[in-house]
């Protein structure tokens, strides 16, 4: 060991550590601290000394123990052996370390990011003479049945090569390829490196058409997200976040999830790897643990490496999107991280400026949501990719107006705000449908119209203009008293009430509902819309709202999205509730179709 | 330094001893010396009149060291003698510890000697590595509808009981813990208390309650009264929880470890930061007190591979009621869901007075339905929630437009919501109820709604258990 350069501990402050007797240090180095040789970052540096943020709990730690700097950033190891793994927020695989230290987790444990000892099938793409740049795509292993994993010439290499190795199985460290560029042999492997905290080149960016298709209704039809998009979900304790996030995480139809769980609950990790390992891809009936990065560094883990596991988990994401896949990076929660940022910059003697939060926090929330996007891959042949960011935001008090929350939304292009009063009521996903936004909503119409019906746009916005008008009506009501109010608004309340018990509530917990299609989705909105518009036709002209609140197929619109038979129980029932108003009409001798 | 002194420090203390502290700031000792200190070690600290208290190394640095008085600071001065012991806080767990009393830094109050045999471990703990749990879902029928039926516990679950003063938190808790079983199997739970800033009676309470179910011999006591010294406050649940980590997980024990009041252990927290001179947070609070309770409660759980549990029963008291409250809201997004006591309920004679609409069990999915509680309890308890929560509004409603406003539906659910207190909610301290007649009387409360109304449950469930089809 030993290869660093060496010195001394000089006063240890929980996590922080002060240690002198090393030249040039530089801010971000990594350092090893102590005999146990605990992993640090250097987060300041003056004259004489140097300070350093510790990944791991430094009890125990004394003056005059030694410190190790690296000359290194903190970097994630990329190549095979990233999917299906569970990590810890510096990259530690949390299975290996559970076989070095039991069920608890101890300090000290040095284990490697990739197996070392796991041979992966690679197939070279490269001849020998052809000249590589950097993000040419040089070979593919199979990393699991779900992903192809592409090997990428570093950004940092180009050349020609020299030599290539045959098909065959290979260890992450066993050299593939050498490449020779200005005179100098470069030996390429499985894996490369990236420091967390740089992002990763691209060719650029692109405009985001496509909507990540997440069969959650109130998400997909009414504050949708592109892939490359980003999106905040904020809301107090209990109001869905984390459901909602790992239903995300299951469903979607993203290739690759990287998820990380950032000082939230351990059993939230333990029940997704559950649940990851149980469902499969209906394509290939593969699990799709087998298309998930997993970073946990839950709210008991050492506080500092929850600050890193942001960086962490989206630079591995921009990894899989350099090969060319739509990759979705969830992160619950990002006030943890951002309270890990205050916890330390209070440590050091920062001053704070609003809730104790220091002045760059702002800024490192941006500079993490910008690393979202859907972009042109370097290298040949030609990639698209994209990363989605989709942050969970827990304000204290469930108050919006906090720090965090009010950045974030500076740096998003939606929100789904979940609210207490629909948690409470048990209407999830709580998503308040009056104060949550989507920036993409227009843009992707194009896609609705194009891929499931025309008229898509139109329903979207009636829906949504239903809704407002209920939620005036209701505070009337509040006021007034419901049978204080007219047939016409009376009927707002009845069919607002379908389309948030039958459209926007959707249990995520079993059965046909868990995910719904964008075709059922439109169906679903058609039917409760034209039977809106319908009924509101017969009251205008005098049918009692009574009438039509007795038909048998209110019930039934507030239940169909859960019929095993699934989009064909819809257009059925859309035939017979149009029947039944038209029989109504005809009751009350209105002419079939008479307008308004 | 004083003769007396000397001669004691001879007495008790071998190898090098520190004289004189260069300055005492509040609970905070600087001591400088020709020595390196580890961070976290326990420091021995003898006064002027021979009295000893325990320190802790808060921060070290080549030749000083910052350390924490722990206990009383009233008397202290910079004249004492200082002893470094080389280790960080540790207690010594046996089963020995089974049927035993403790303060806040582990010293017997039960009149017997301290514990000799067994292993010494740091009260601090280390995460449980997320790879490493079990994902808890055997139900424990706790015999109490609200619970049971609506907020489900589970084994190695950490359920709050977040509570206002004057409201029977304890009782609540009592009653759970006296009736507490896992169905199908007779084994009961070993108990830990750990009581963080408790009046003396209400410590009392608890071992009275424990008495008459002949149950000491399967509980392990932790103590920390209002009387006694703040610092100990931080350190009695650590305690608590290294034991029942220590009977649940290398004796195969189902544990379950009442705290109360954890409100006492925050302010105790925030009491210390200012003493330290940390930048507060919200209200005082340190902005690390979200880090510092999750080092409390992810402490519960199941592992892989071990046969038992730790099922975790905080209470604590809302300042001012108010839900949003720091110490509420940072529990809130630590623990698995949390049962709200109402003091509305509480005044019109209702007990337990737990407020189902805010509160959750967030583990209750996966520990009910078929082959666990009865396929009906998911739906039946999703319908109850929608309804109780209509019901609730209507009686907002007809406080402001009269009942005669309401509409017929309106008045049906406000008769629901009555009956559901009064029928569902409202039993007795005393009363067990099994998981079966508390989801019958779910049914007959909820057939006082049109079979329409019941969107939430499939027919199929409908004709199976509603009264008009039994
Ligand atoms: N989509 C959903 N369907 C059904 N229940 C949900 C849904 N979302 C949330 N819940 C319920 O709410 C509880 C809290 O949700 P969770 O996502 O853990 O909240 P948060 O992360 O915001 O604290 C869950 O345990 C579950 O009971
Ligand atoms: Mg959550």
């Amino acid at each position: 060991m030993g290869e660093g350069r060496r010195g001394v501990v000089a006063k240890v402050s929980g996590p922080i550590v002060v240690a002198k007797g090393v030249e040039g240090v530089e801010l971000g180095e990594v350092v090893y601290v102590g005999e146990e040789r605990l992993l640090g970052e250097v987060v300041r540096v003056s004259a004489e000394s140097f300070t350093i943020q510790v990944y791991e709990d430094t009890e125990g730690l004394r003056p005059g123990e030694p410190v190790e700097a690296t000359g290194r950033l903190l970097t994630a190891e990329l190549g095979p052996g990233l999917l299906a793994a569970v990590f810890d927020g510096i990259q530690r695989p949390l299975s290996e370390v559970a076989k070095v230290s039991g069920p608890f987790v101890r300090r000290g444990v040095r284990v490697n990011a990739l197996p070392r000892n796991a041979r992966w099938h690679f197939k070279p793409l490269a001849r020998k003479g052809a000249k590589l740049s950097p993000g040419d795509v040089f070979g593919v292993v199979q990393e699991t049945p779900l992903v192809e994993h592409r090997l990428m010439v570093p950004f940092d290499v180009s050349g020609r090569v020299r030599e290539v190795a045959p098909e065959g199985d290979y260890t992450v460290e066993d050299p593939v390829l050498t490449l020779e560029s200005g005179g100098r042999l470069v030996e390429l492997t499985l894996k490369q490196e990236w420091p967390v905290r740089q992002p990763r080149p691209h060719a650029g960016a692109l405009p985001l058409t496509e909507p990540l298709i997440t069969g959650q209704r109130v998400i997909d039809a009414f504050f949708p997200v592109a892939k490359g998009g980003a999106v905040a979900i904020p809301g107090g304790f209990g109001t869905g976040k984390t459901v909602t996030l790992h239903k995300i995480a299951m469903h979607s139809d993203s290739r690759i999830v990287v998820y990380v769980g950032c000082g939230e609950r351990g059993n939230e990790i333990a029940e997704m790897l559950e649940e990851f390992s149980k469902l499969t891809d209906p394509a290939t009936g593969r699990p799709i643990l087998e298309r998930s990065v997993i970073i946990a560094n839950t709210s008991n883990m050492p506080v500092s490496a929850r600050e890193a596991s942001i960086y962490m988990g989206i630079t591995i994401a921009e990894y899989y999107r350099d090969q060319g896949y739509d990759v979705t990076l969830i992160a619950d929660s990002t006030s943890r991280w951002a309270e890990a940022i205050r916890e330390a910059a209070s440590r050091l003697g920062e001053i704070p400026v609003e809730e104790g939060y220091p002045a760059y926090l702002a800024d490192s929330i941006a500079r993490f949501y910008e690393r979202a996007g859907r972009v042109r891959a370097l290298g040949s042949p030609e990639r698209v990719g994209s990363v989605t960011i989709l942050g969970a935001v827990s304000p204290p008090g469930g108050d919006f107006s906090e720090p965090v929350t009010v950045y974030t939304l500076r740096f998003v292009g939606g929100m789904w705000a979940l609210d207490t009063e629909l948690a409470y009521r048990r209407h999830f996903p709580a998503i308040n449908w009056i104060r949550s936004f989507s920036q993409y909503a227009d843009t992707l119409e194009g896609w609705w119209s194009k891929n499931v019906s025309p008229d898509f746009p139109q329903y979207r916005r009636r829906a949504l203009r239903l809704l407002a008008l209920a939620s005036e009506v209701e505070s009337i009501a509040s006021v007034v008293g419901e049978s204080a109010l007219p047939d016409e608004q009376r009927l707002v309340l009845l069919a607002s009430e379908i389309l948030k018990e039958g459209f926007l509530r959707q249990t995520a917990m079993r059965g046909e509902d868990v995910f719904c299609k964008p075709e059922k989705q439109y169906w679903l909105l058609k039917l409760m819309i034209d039977f809106f518009e319908r009924a509101y036709e017969l009251v205008k002209r005098r049918v009692p709202v009574e009438e039509i609140a007795r038909i048998p197929e209110i019930y039934e619109m507030q239940r169909v999205k859960e019929d095993e038979r699934g989009l064909e129980a819809v257009k059925e029932l859309y035939g017979r509730v149009m029947g039944r108003l038209e029989e109504l009409a005809g009751k009350y001798g209105l002419r079939a179709g008479g307008s308004a | 330094m004083s003769d007396r002194l000397l001669e004691k420090v001879a007495e008790l203390y071998s190898g090098k001893v520190y004289r004189g502290a260069k300055e005492l700031r509040g609970s905070l000792l600087v001591v400088e010396g020709p020595f390196s200190a580890a961070y976290g070690e326990v420091v021995r600290i003898l006064d002027a009149d021979g009295r000893e208290r325990v320190g802790r190394v808060l921060e070290t640095g080549i030749g000083y060291a910052l350390v924490e008085v722990l206990g009383e600071v009233e008397g202290l001065s910079t004249d004492v003698a200082i002893k470094f012991t080389g280790s960080t806080f540790k207690v010594r767990v046996s089963e020995d510890v089974l049927g035993r009393m403790f303060n806040g830094r582990f010293e017997p109050i039960d009149g017997m000697p301290p514990i000799v045999r067994g292993e010494l471990r740091g009260i601090e703990g280390a995460p449980i590595n997320p790879v490493a749990r079990e994902y808890p879902r055997d139900f424990v029928q706790t015999g109490v509808s609200a619970i049971d039926g609506m907020l489900s516990l589970v084994r190695g679950q950490k359920l709050p009981i977040f509570s206002v003063s004057g409201l029977p938190h304890n009782r609540l808790a009592a009653q759970i813990a006296r009736q507490a079983t896992v169905r199908g199997e007779g084994e009961s739970f070993a108990v830990v208390f750990a009581g963080i800033g408790l009046r003396r009676e209400e410590a009392e309470f608890f071992i009275e309650q424990f008495r008459e179910l002949g149950a000491l011999d399967r509980m392990v006591v932790v103590l920390n009264l209002a009387e006694d010294p703040v610092v100990e406050r931080l350190m009695a649940p650590r305690i608590a929880l290294t034991i029942a980590e220590y009977l649940a997980f290398d004796l195969g024990m189902h544990v379950l470890t009442i705290m109360t009041d954890m409100t006492n252990y925050c302010e105790a927290l925030r009491e210390i930061s200012a003493a330290r001179g940390e930048v507060p947070g919200r209200l005082g609070y340190p902005g690390y007190m979200y880090s510092d309770l999750a080092t409390i409660y992810e402490r519960a759980g199941m592992i892989k591979g071990r046969r038992g549990s730790l099922t975790l029963l905080p209470i604590l008291t809302m300042p001012g009621g108010d839900l949003r409250h720091p110490i509420p809201d940072l529990t809130g997004y630590i623990t698995e869901g949390q049962v709200i006591l109402s003091q509305e309920l509480h005044a019109r004679g209702i007990y337990p007075p737990v407020n189902v609409l805010p509160s959750l069990s967030r583990l209750m999915k996966s520990g009910i339905g078929p082959g666990r509680t009865r396929e009906d309890h998911p739906y039946v308890a999703d319908q109850l929630y929608d309804a109780y929560s209509r019901g609730v509004r209507a009686r907002d409603l007809a406080r402001i437009v009269g009942e005669m406003n309401l509409s017929e539906r309106m008045r049906l659910y406000l008769k629901f919501a009555d009956a559901f207190e009064s029928e569902f909610l409202s039993q007795g301290f005393y009363e067990n109820r099994s998981v079966e007649e508390t989801l019958d009387r779910a049914w007959k409360v909820l057939s006082i709604l049109p079979e329409e109304e019941l969107v939430r449950i499939p027919q199929r469930i409908i004709e199976k258990y509603h009264p008009k089809y039994r």
